[in-house]
C-alpha cells in the first residue's frame, strides 16, 4: 500500500533542483523516440539548444514564442487565483484580435501614438468582455466559468471565421478569409532591426510585474488571494466575493484579449482563423508550471517557448518527423508537472508504516 | 475478576512531525464500561482508530479474545479483520445512508455481494431480538432519514450489534443528544454489557464520565497518564490528569444590563432546511450581558448565527445594532456597526489558511488607515499590529508571517479572538466559541468573553454545550425549530426537556 503525505517542509535547494532534475529526465525520456526515429539524441539535444541560443535570431525567435504565452499565462495564473476557473483564453485572444484589426486595419486613419494605444486598449476590453460574460453569467445563476468559457472558444472561433468571411475580410485578399493589415503606424514597433521580437514582449514583462506587484502588495490582491484560498472566510470578513471575482475576470480576460492585438499588431499585421496555435490553452500550462505566480510566468512561458522553438529547429535539422517535436514538448511539461508534484508531497509505503525516503 | 476482552499493546502513531499515540496500552475487560478520557487532540479518536483499523500503528500490537475466551493477535490495518473479530464502531458523524430503510443499513455490507435473494425475514427477527434484550428502539421500515438523532445513533450501534459485536467504541455518543437522550443511551448500554457486551466510549464530558462508566483511562498528548475504577474517581483529579495542571475556574459576578445592544424584531429566514431557518424572532440583548443560546444543534443556530454576521439577508423584519437600524445587512455593515463575529467552524470562515497570521488579523478592516493608504497594503504596519497582538492575545505558532494553517486550533481561535476583540465590539457573536478546545484555550475564551461584558458588550453565545452556557450565561434563550423561547430556569433537566421540544 502506498500513501501521499504533504511535505512540511521543501528547502530551497530542493525547490530550485527539482524542475532541473525534471527537465534533465524529461530529455532522458524523449531520448527514446528520438532513437527510434533514427537520431543520434546528443546531436539532436545539440541541435535543439542551437535552435534556441544559436544565434540572435533563434533568441529573437523565442522571445517572440514567449511573448503571447507570458499574456495568456498571467491571464489563467491571476484567474486562478481566484479559482476563477478561466479556460477560455484562446477564445478571449481572438477577440482581441479581432478588436485589434477591426481598429487598426483603416478604420482610424490617426498617427501611431494614438492608434496603438487605442489597438491595446480596445484588444484588452475585447478581450474583458469576452471573460466578463461568462463571470457575470456564474455570479449570477451559478453556471459554471469552466463549461461556459471552454465552449465560447468554439463559438468565438465560429464567429471569428464568419467574420473573416464577411466584415472583416481584405477587400484586396483575393477571397481568402484574412482580415486587412493592420495600418504601418499601428504596428508595435520592434524591438531589433530585421527580426521579429516586437513591443509587445515589453508590454508582456510591465504586465507580469504590475501583477506580481499588486498581488502582493495591494489591497485588491489580498482581496483576490482570500477568495480564492477560502471564500467562505472571505464573505465572512467582509469581502465582496463576486466584485472581486469579476474584477478579476476583467483583468484576465483583458490580458487574453492583450495577447491576441500583440500578436496581430505586433507580428503578423493581419488577422487569419489560424492566429494562434492554441496559445490560450497553452497559457493555462505556464501558469500552473509557474505555481500561479506571476513572475514564474515569465519563466515557464521562457521555458516552454524554448523547448517548442528548440525542438521545431531539431525536427528540421535532423530531418524527423515534427510530432516528435510536439511529443518532446509533452513529455517535458509531463516531467517538470509530476517534479512539482515530488516537491510537494512524498510518497510513503504504509506496510511497514515507515517513511520511504 | 472478569476475563479479558481486548488489549492494547504498546501502540504508537506519529503524522508527520506529530505523535498522536505514544506507547498506549490499554485492556478491557468482559461486560465493562471503559471511559477514554482526553482532551481535544489527546489522541481518543486516533487510538481507536487504529484498533479499527482505519490506521496503521508505527509500533505496537492489539489482542483481541475469540469466541472460545483465548486472545490472538489482530491484524492490523484492516476494517475487516476488525469487525470479524467482534469489534464495531459508532462515529462520531453518523455513517448511514439516508434514502434506505435502517433495516437495509444495518444488514448492508454484511450479506454475500452475489446473493440472489436476500433472507430480510431472518435478518429482521435478529434485529428484533437485539432491540428486545438492549432496549435500543428504532424504527425499522423507513427511511433512516427521516430519523431523529437518537434514533440514527441507535440504528448505527444495531448495526454493529448485528454482525456480533462483542466490543463496541463510541465516539462521543453524547454529543448530539439531548441530556434525556444521553440518559437513555446509558440505560441501554447498561442493559448490554449485562448481556457481556464491552464497551469503550470516548467523551471529554467529565460528568457522564463519572455517572455510568467503570473504569476511566485518560490520555494526555497522546500519552496514557491515568487510568483508575471510577468509584476512586473524582472530578476534581479527572480534569487535573486531562489537563496536566488545576483548570482555571471561570468566576463572573453579577452585573446589571445595559442598554440594548442588538435587537432583532420579528426576523424570519426562509432557508432550505431546518438549520437555516428563523420564524419571526424577537431578540434583545443588552449591554454587560450574555445571552445563552441554547439547543439541539440544526435548530435554526446557524440562520441566527449568519443573520447576526451579516451574511444571511432575513426574509422579514429588521435588525437594530446599538441605535441605528442595519437596512443592508452585510458582513461589512456588521462590523462597521460595531458587531464583532467569532464564527462557528473557524477553519473554514474563521481564516484563509494559506494567507498569515498578519494578514488574518486585518482581514475584516482593508479599509483601515492602518492596513492600507491608496489600496496598497501597509505591510510594515500590518506586521507590527499582528505581532502586538499575538503577545497581547497569547497567540502561539511559527509566527505572525506564517501561513495560519500552521496554527493550533487553539491559537487559531486566539488569533481570531484577537482581531474581534482588539476593536472593542459592541456586539459579540461567538457561536460554538469553545468547540474542539482544549480545556485551557476553552477557559481563556470564556475568561474574554467575560471581560467584554464587564466592558460594556453583549454577548450572544450559541452553544450545544449546556455547561458552558449555564456557566458563562446572564440570560438563556432556547432554540428549537427555528423559534427563540426564553427561559428563566438555569435547571439542566428544565432546559434539557425544552431542547427536545417537550415542555415550555
Amino acid at each position: 500500500m502506498i500513501r501521499i503525505e504533504p511535505r512540511n517542509s521543501t528547502s530551497r535547494a530542493f525547490a530550485l533542483g527539482i524542475p532541473i532534475l525534471s527537465a534533465v529526465v524529461s530529455l532522458a525520456l524523449a531520448a527514446i523516440p528520438l532513437m527510434l526515429a533514427g537520431a543520434n539524441p546528443i546531436v539532436a539535444y545539440g541541435e535543439m539548444i542551437k535552435g534556441v541560443f544559436g544565434s540572435v535570431f533563434s533568441i529573437s525567435e523565442m522571445l517572440t514564442r514567449a511573448t503571447p504565452l507570458i499574456f495568456t499565462g498571467l491571464a489563467a495564473a491571476l484567474a486562478f487565483r481566484a479559482k476563477l476557473w478561466n479556460i477560455g483564453a484562446e477564445g478571449q485572444l481572438y477577440l482581441g484580435a479581432m478588436a485589434a484589426v477591426a481598429v487598426g486595419s483603416g478604420a482610424f486613419d490617426v498617427p501611431g501614438i494614438i492608434l496603438i494605444p487605442l489597438i491595446i486598449l480596445l484588444g484588452a476590453a475585447a478581450g474583458a468582455a469576452g471573460m466578463a460574460a461568462p463571470t457575470y453569467l456564474k455570479i449570477r445563476f451559478g453556471a459554471d466559468e469552466v463549461v461556459t468559457t471552454l465552449l465560447l472558444n468554439f463559438i468565438i472561433l465560429i464567429f471569428l471565421q464568419m467574420m473573416l468571411e464577411g466584415p472583416l475580410q481584405d477587400p484586396m485578399g483575393l477571397g481568402w478569409p484574412q482580415s486587412a493589415p493592420v495600418l504601418d503606424q499601428g504596428m508595435l514597433p520592434p524591438l531589433v532591426d530585421r527580426m521579429r521580437i516586437h513591443s509587445g514582449l515589453i508590454i508582456a514583462l510591465v504586465a507580469a510585474g504590475i501583477a506580481q506587484f499588486m498581488l502582493a502588495r495591494s489591497v485588491w490582491g489580498f482581496k483576490l488571494r482570500a477568495v480564492g484560498e477560502n471564500a467562505a472566510a472571505a464573505r465572512h470578513a467582509g469581502i465582496n466575493v463576486n466584485r472581486s471575482l469579476f474584477g478579476v475576470a476583467i483583468i484576465s480576460g483583458g490580458l487574453a484579449g492583450l495577447a491576441g492585438a500583440s500578436e496581430v499588431a505586433g507580428l503578423k499585421g493581419y488577422l487569419t482563423a489560424d492566429l494562434s496555435p492554441g496559445f490560450g490553452y497553452t497559457g493555462i500550462v505556464v501558469a500552473m508550471l509557474a505555481g500561479l505566480s506571476p513572475v514564474g510566468v515569465v519563466i515557464a512561458a521562457l521555458f516552454i517557448a524554448s523547448v517548442f522553438v528548440g525542438a521545431d529547429s531539431m525536427s528540421r535539422a535532423m530531418g524527423v518527423s515534427s510530432f516528435l517535436a510536439d511529443l518532446v514538448v509533452s513529455m517535458s511539461l509531463l516531467c517538470v508537472l509530476v517534479g512539482g508534484f515530488v516537491a510537494k508531497y512524498r510518497i510513503i509505503r504504509a506496510d511497514t508504516g515507515k517513511a520511504a525516503r | 475478576m472478569p476475563e479479558q476482552v481486548l488489549s492494547l499493546n504498546g501502540l504508537s502513531k506519529r503524522f508527520g512531525s506529530v505523535v498522536a499515540n505514544d506507547d498506549v496500552s490499554l485492556t478491557l475487560r468482559r461486560g465493562e464500561v471503559l471511559a477514554l478520557l482526553g482532551e481535544n487532540g489527546a489522541g481518543k479518536t486516533t487510538l481507536m482508530n487504529m484498533l479499527f483499523g482505519h490506521y496503521l500503528p508505527d509500533a505496537g500490537t492489539i489482542d483481541v479474545s475469540d469466541e472460545a475466551g483465548r486472545m490472538r493477535p489482530l491484524q492490523l490495518g484492516h476494517p475487516q479483520a476488525a469487525l470479524a473479530a467482534g469489534i464495531g464502531m459508532v462515529h462520531q458523524h453518523f455513517t448511514l445512508a439516508e434514502n434506505i430503510s435502517a433495516l437495509d443499513n444495518i444488514t448492508l455490507g454484511s450479506e454475500p455481494l452475489l446473493a440472489l435473494r436476500r433472507d430480510r425475514k431472518a435478518a429482521r427477527a435478529k434485529i428484533e431480538g437485539i432491540i428486545e434484550k438492549s432496549g435500543l428502539k428504532a424504527p425499522l421500515s423507513i427511511p433512516v432519514g427521516r430519523l431523529s438523532v437518537g434514533e440514527r445513533q441507535r440504528v448505527e450501534i444495531l448495526k454493529a450489534l448485528y454482525r456480533d459485536a462483542r466490543v463496541l467504541v463510541l465516539d462521543e455518543p453524547t454529543a448530539v443528544l439531548t441530556p434525556q437522550e444521553a440518559d437513555t443511551l446509558f440505560e441501554n448500554i447498561k442493559a448490554m454489557t449485562n448481556e457481556g457486551l464491552s464497551v469503550i466510549f470516548i467523551s471529554h464530558k467529565l460528568r457522564e464520565v463519572l455517572a455510568f462508566s467503570d473504569r476511566i483511562a485518560v490520555l494526555r498528548h497522546g500519552v496514557k497518564v491515568g487510568e483508575l475504577e471510577t468509584s476512586a474517581a473524582d472530578e476534581k483529579a479527572i480534569a487535573r490528569m486531562m489537563v496536566g495542571a488545576e483548570t482555571p475556574k471561570v468566576s463572573r459576578e453579577r452585573m446589571a444590563a445595559g442598554a440594548p445592544v442588538m435587537q432583532l424584531k420579528g426576523v424570519s429566514v426562509v432557508g432550505r432546511s431546518k438549520r437555516d431557518t428563523l420564524q419571526c424572532v424577537d431578540l434583545e440583548v443588552r449591554a454587560h450581558e450574555i445571552l445563552g443560546i441554547a439547543g439541539i444543534s440544526g435548530n435554526g443556530q446557524n440562520a441566527l448565527a449568519q443573520v447576526i454576521s451579516g451574511l444571511a439577508v432575513p426574509t422579514a423584519g429588521a435588525i437594530h445594532i446599538v441605535d441605528s437600524e442595519i437596512s443592508k445587512p452585510t458582513p461589512q455593515a456588521m462590523v462597521s456597526a460595531g458587531v464583532g463575529r467569532i464564527p462557528e467552524d473557524r477553519h473554514r470562515e474563521g481564516i484563509v489558511g494559506a494567507m498569515t497570521v498578519a494578514e488574518n488579523m486585518v482581514i475584516e478592516r482593508l479599509g483601515d488607515m492602518q492596513v492600507q493608504s491608496r489600496g496598497l497594503l501597509r505591510r510594515d504596519a500590518i506586521q507590527s499590529n499582528a505581532k502586538k497582538l499575538a503577545k497581547e492575545y497569547d497567540v502561539r505558532g511559527p509566527g505572525v508571517t506564517a501561513p495560519s494553517r500552521l496554527l493550533s486550533g487553539g491559537n487559531i481561535q486566539k488569533l481570531i479572538l484577537a482581531r474581534v476583540f482588539e476593536h472593542a465590539p459592541k456586539l459579540i457573536l461567538a457561536n460554538q466559541p469553545t468547540r474542539g478546545l482544549d480545556m485551557g484555550a476553552a477557559a481563556e475564551v470564556g475568561r474574554r468573553l467575560l471581560e467584554a461584558r464587564e466592558r460594556g458588550a453583549g454577548v450572544v453565545l450559541i452553544s450545544e454545550d449546556l455547561d458552558e452556557i449555564l456557566g458563562l450565561a446572564d440570560r438563556i434563550v432556547v432554540i428549537r425549530d427555528g423559534q427563540l423561547t426564553e427561559t428563566e430556569s438555569h435547571d439542566r433537566e428544565r432546559i434539557g426537556l425544552m431542547m427536545a421540544g417537550e415542555a415550555a
